[in-house]
């Protein structure tokens, strides 16, 4: 975990460095700041060193758990990175807690009534689903919310003085919830599909058959037997889902202004504030690389066959 | 191919060669038949998108900003296109009465360069006058046609699933053979650096990877960038299941018969072992290209992709961004169409050959 993470620290450090021009090219324009001060300021961010060496000067601070300052937001990147990396967050995990309650529930019923409507109707809706871009649906929710109101259209959680705690968590949930849905309607067509051939799988197996042989009721064959053996493989496509998420997250953030980790990288990335957008990429692995290593913990927990080493 | 076990005439009779039985199979499948017939429409269109498009890309008309679609209408037996004229508040317009000209085919009009090299100005169909335009699909902000643009930026983005998969997948292929072939420390350092592209969120890596380059590229420049950054993330995923499957190959005795014949390893991996996946990399290639498609489309959404005023699907979606675009001229949306048919008539086709490789079914 922590060698992919350098990695992919050094990786983006080398293409930042590849760019033409930092955060202060644009600022060599302006008449009123003298060349002095830019050089100060180079000096003082390490932009004038090689990138190598701008690697490790940055490397060792975050090793203090210190992201430097933000050029760009005149701020601690570090207070920034966090705030975002925490919003993405709450983001990623309501789309996803949406996206299972709804996939599980359908693909059951539609392995279980096989070629019925509900199946041919939703394997449709899936098709559907995974051939619609998250741009198309992010711009649609926010015609929707234009239209009646209900949600606000796009933005962060407003300032949250003179309110109760409550009130803000309302406030907070009330923005998110409409991107949550939006990313977690472009999860749901993967997560049902995988459902729905995982049961079937089981549902062939032979223990299936010997418990209706023994004369146990169908309900108590499918729920009680089946279900259980198909949704561990389900764990598996967990941190494949994720890192779906995560990218489908950056679009949304993007569409509807929701103050996210993606949204910062592109903003890091039009304000030519390299170490913010580094520090972004290695934030969002690190979530995805976490987010698999506790789908490999919970796949360990529920299968007794796994090891992990 | 040298490989191929004879097959006497009398047996040739009664078995059909597996390409057969998968052309067989797959025309069963209604649904992918379908996709893959939208696709050689789709692609048909593309390439003829100067001659079918009733403008050219660029051409502006800014009388007619935001103009509804306007289709022709049935008059006896002529189609005619009415004329009109914004009303004095904002972007309504009404019809001027009397006041229509006949559609016609094969009209002269924009010049435009047919396959990309052949010059020539006709066009499908018109009224040949630009005071009487035909917008099938409404006008964007400067009255540039959305239908013809649409059919513009379909070139590129039909154009960037192909060619990105083309190059991601025959890397991807060499790479993951070699590193399956050689095994031992090749393998692990290979394998690893794919773990490391695929451990980056896909659009993370992009944007790391768009800013290596630099601002104020051509338009062609850009294709090309667009092209190598999402190929550069693609052919990794490909190279670890290839080399998987090498892994296997590669004990089979037909590479060790190649290998006494004193063959080159590179002719071994490319000419004995990588024709052996074809099966599961022409299902996984179709499979792929949509999220070849949806990555141009998220590049030049985001503008740092296609710049206007060249068109491309993306670049036409970020017009709707604006909330209140988007409420009152909502056929600026039009693209996601576009998309949405390409993309459903990719995973058709996709979900179709995969089923009809799959041998072990019938």
């Amino acid at each position: 975990m922590i060698p992919l993470l350098l990695g992919v620290s050094l990786l983006t450090f080398l293409l930042m460095s590849l760019a033409p021009g930092n955060y202060f090219t644009a600022l060599k324009q302006n008449p009123q700041v003298s060349p002095e001060t830019i050089a100060r300021l180079q000096a003082q961010f390490h932009l004038d060193k090689p990138w190598y060496l701008q690697y490790f000067y940055w490397l060792a601070n975050v090793l203090r758990g210190n992201f430097g300052y933000s050029m760009a937001y005149k701020i601690s990147a570090t207070s920034l990175i966090f705030s975002r990396l925490w919003n993405t967050f709450t983001l990623s995990l309501l789309a996803m807690v949406i996206a299972w309650t709804i996939a599980i529930p359908l693909g059951v019923s539609a392995a279980v009534k096989r070629d019925s409507w509900i199946d041919r109707g939703s394997s449709l809706i899936a098709f559907v689903g995974l051939s619609i871009s998250e741009i198309v649906l992010a711009l649609l929710a926010m015609w929707f919310a234009a239209v009646t109101g209900w949600f606000p259209i796009g933005g962060a959680p407003g300032p949250s003085f003179g309110l109760s705690a409550m009130q803000q968590f309302g406030d907070y949930l009330h923005h998110l919830i409409l991107p949550a849905l939006v990313l977690a309607a472009s999860d749901i067509a993967g997560i049902m599909r995988q459902m729905r051939s995982n049961l079937l799988d089981t549902l062939r197996a032979e223990y299936i058959t010997a418990a209706r042989a023994r004369g146990l009721g169908e309900g108590w064959v499918i729920y009680k037997h089946a279900l259980r053996n198909a949704i561990n493989p389900l764990l598996t496509i967990f941190g494949y889902s994720l890192a779906s998420l995560l990218s489908g997250a950056f679009i949304v953030e993007n569409i509807m202004a929701w103050p996210g980790l993606g949204r910062l990288t592109m903003e890091a990335f039009f304000a030519k504030d390299s170490y913010l957008v580094v520090d972004c990429v290695v934030m969002a692995t690190a979530l995805l690389v976490i987010g698999n290593f506790i789908a490999d913990l919970l796949l360990a927990w529920s299968d007794p066959r796994i090891r992990l080493e | 191919m040298e490989t191929a076990e004879p097959i006497s005439i009398a047996e040739a009779k009664f078995t059909l060669s597996p390409g057969q039985l998968f052309w067989q199979r797959l025309k069963r499948r209604k649904i992918a038949v379908a996709g893959g017939v939208i696709l050689i429409f789709l692609y048909a269109v593309a390439l003829t998108a100067g001659f079918v498009a009733p403008f050219y890309y660029d051409h502006l008309n800014t009388d007619y900003s935001f103009h509804p679609p306007l289709w022709p209408r049935l008059s006896g037996f002529h189609l005619i296109v009415p004329r009109t004229e914004a009303q004095a508040d904002g972007f309504v317009y009404h019809e001027l009465p009397n006041d229509t000209k006949p559609l016609h085919f094969f009209v002269c009009g924009d010049k435009y360069k047919l396959f990309g090299f052949i010059p020539a100005s006709i066009h499908l169909f018109g009224t040949g006058d630009s005071n009487y335009p035909v917008y099938l699909l409404g006008a964007d902000q400067f009255g540039r046609d959305v239908f013809s643009r649409i059919l513009y930026g379909s070139q590129i983005s039909l154009s960037i699933g192909i060619i990105g998969i083309a190059l991601s997948f025959a890397f991807g292929m060499i790479i993951g053979g070699i590193s399956g072939y050689f095994a031992g420390s090749t393998d692990t350092v290979i394998m690893r650096l794919c773990e490391l592209i695929m451990s980056i969120p896909a659009l993370y890596l992009i944007i790391s990877l768009r800013a290596a380059f630099p601002p104020g590229m051509s338009s062609s420049e850009i294709y090309a960038m667009i092209v190598v950054i999402l190929s550069f993330i693609g052919w990794a995923s490909m190279a670890r299941v290839i080399r998987g499957m090498t892994l296997s190959l590669r004990e089979q005795q037909f590479v060790l018969a190649a290998r006494a014949l004193g063959q080159s390893h590179l002719k071994i991996i490319c000419r004995h072992i990588l024709p052996n996946t074809f099966s599961y990399v022409i299902v996984a290639a179709t499979l792929s290209v949509p999220y070849y498609i949806l990555g141009e489309v998220v590049l030049s959404f985001l503008g740092v992709g296609i710049q206007e005023p060249q068109a491309s699907w993306g670049n036409m979606l970020s017009a709707a961004e604006d909330v209140q675009y988007l409420q009152n001229y909502p056929w600026l949306l039009a693209p996601s169409a576009a998309i949405f048919v390409t993309v459903l008539a990719f995973n058709f086709l996709g979900d179709g050959l995969r089923d009809a490789a799959d041998t072990k079914s019938l």
